[in-house]
């Protein structure tokens, strides 16, 4: 199982990148985990300045925007 | 090169709405009319052209540019790179984090931060096209020295000290610690990757401002036309000294991107209300607000969030006495 972290202060993109996520991993009916970050302190630790930012199983696959669905399929399929 | 949005506004107001433009209903119709189909207009051409350009550009690279610059430097470097560089203010907090644990010195990381609401390039475009090229060099000159003199008195008075805990540890390894940061690859781009980010920026952009751009073009336009002329003039139009820090504890509360307080400003001033009251209130506006503070609270003690929002309001209470003082010779 996968598990999704995303990181952001909690603007609406974040809200949308996640929400996306679920509804893909939804319709591709693959489990996952997912888990909003909005402590600054770790999402410091990721390294991460631009927000939202999406990490799977620990690494950092995208950040800075809402993920287009083909980028989102990709991970999840991997 | 605008007269066509004027005519544009006056075909709608006369021909199609049948009202005269010596009333204060069509004045001000016409008026919001003209500037937001010249600002739409704009907005979406030069997001678009501006974003081509700096495709390539991101906070990422800022950092690593910004590490290691000798402080002298670095105040105007940040600034700068504040004015020109996208991003979102629901980022300032990892951003700045982000320039802390890079071992960026507080001072000129938030040079960057206090720059940024001030001056970008939506500010700018809309500055040029309402109020000229004058002002708008003025109001750059203005914005940048807040953030480079903001940025070397945080500095000096050795804020740092009072940062959260956590980010002031990171500060310090960041630091000591030489090994420097995993830099990015310079990433070219192709014109098709420059395209999409460009036209990505664009939606993005005009969708969050264009609301913006009605609200504060509407407000303008109600000042324009229902404030009784000379009103303003008559009252504020002497740059009385108490009416630069009444502006600028009036534009607290007021929350809004340079944006929406632009087309505000075009109204004061062409109501006589002077430059420098004017600049005073839409720079607390834009910059001081308590939203943003309440963010910084996570990255902050109380301690330096207070001195530096008296650092702002002093700031912009003296550029308002200052330019009221000058406005003769301008």
């Amino acid at each position: 199982m996968k598990n999704i972290k995303i990181l952001g202060t909690g603007c609406a993109k974040c809200t949308k990148t996640a929400e996306l996520i679920e509804k893909i991993a939804n319709e591709l009916s693959i489990a996952i985990q997912i888990t909003k970050e909005t402590n600054p302190e770790v999402i410091m630790e990721y390294g991460v300045m631009s927000t939202p930012a999406v990490i799977i199983n620990e690494v950092n696959v995208h950040s800075g925007s809402i993920p287009t669905t083909k980028a989102i399929e990709s991970w999840l399929k991997a | 090169m605008f007269e066509i949005f004027t005519e544009l506004a006056t075909w709608l107001v006369v021909d199609v709405f049948g009202l005269s433009k010596a009333t204060k209903l069509g004045d001000a119709l016409h008026f919001f009319i003209e500037d937001t189909t010249k600002i739409f207009f704009l907005l979406l051409v030069m997001i678009y052209a501006i974003a081509l350009l700096r495709a390539s550009m991101n906070v990422e690279r800022v950092r690593d540019y910004l590490a290691g610059k000798n402080k002298g430097v670095g105040y105007l470097l940040g600034s700068s790179f504040g004015a020109i560089t996208p991003f979102c203010s629901c980022s300032s907090i990892p951003v700045f984090l982000g320039f802390t644990s890079a071992g960026i010195p507080v001072g000129i990381t938030m040079s960057f931060l206090i720059t940024s609401p001030l001056i970008n390039e939506v500010a700018i475009l809309l500055l040029l096209s309402l109020l000229g090229w004058k002002f708008t060099l003025l109001y750059i000159v203005v914005g940048m020295s807040v953030g480079i003199l903001g940025g070397a008195f945080l500095d000096a008075i050795k804020a740092e000290r009072w940062l959260q805990s956590f980010a002031a540890k990171a500060l310090a390894r960041g630091q000591n610690s030489s090994a420097g940061l995993q830099s990015q690859g310079i990433n070219t781009l192709s014109f098709k990757e420059r395209h999409n980010y460009a036209k990505n920026e664009m939606l993005e952009i005009f969708g969050r401002v264009w609301k913006w751009v009605i609200i504060g073009v509407g407000l303008g336009a109600a000042l324009h036309g229902f404030v009784p002329d000379g009103w303003i003039q008559q009252h504020l139009g002497d740059g009385q000294w108490w009416s630069v820090p009444a502006a600028v504890l009036l534009g607290i509360p007021l929350y809004s991107n340079a944006t929406g307080v632009i087309p505000i400003m075009e109204s004061l001033i062409k109501q006589g209300l002077p430059i420098g009251t004017t600049l005073a209130f839409c720079m607390s506006t834009v910059a001081a607000s308590f939203p943003e503070f309440i963010l910084l609270k996570q990255v902050m003690q109380w301690r330096l969030l207070a001195v530096l929002f008296l650092l702002l309001l002093s700031a912009f209470t003296l550029i308002g006495w200052i330019f009221n003082l000058l406005s003769p010779f301008i």
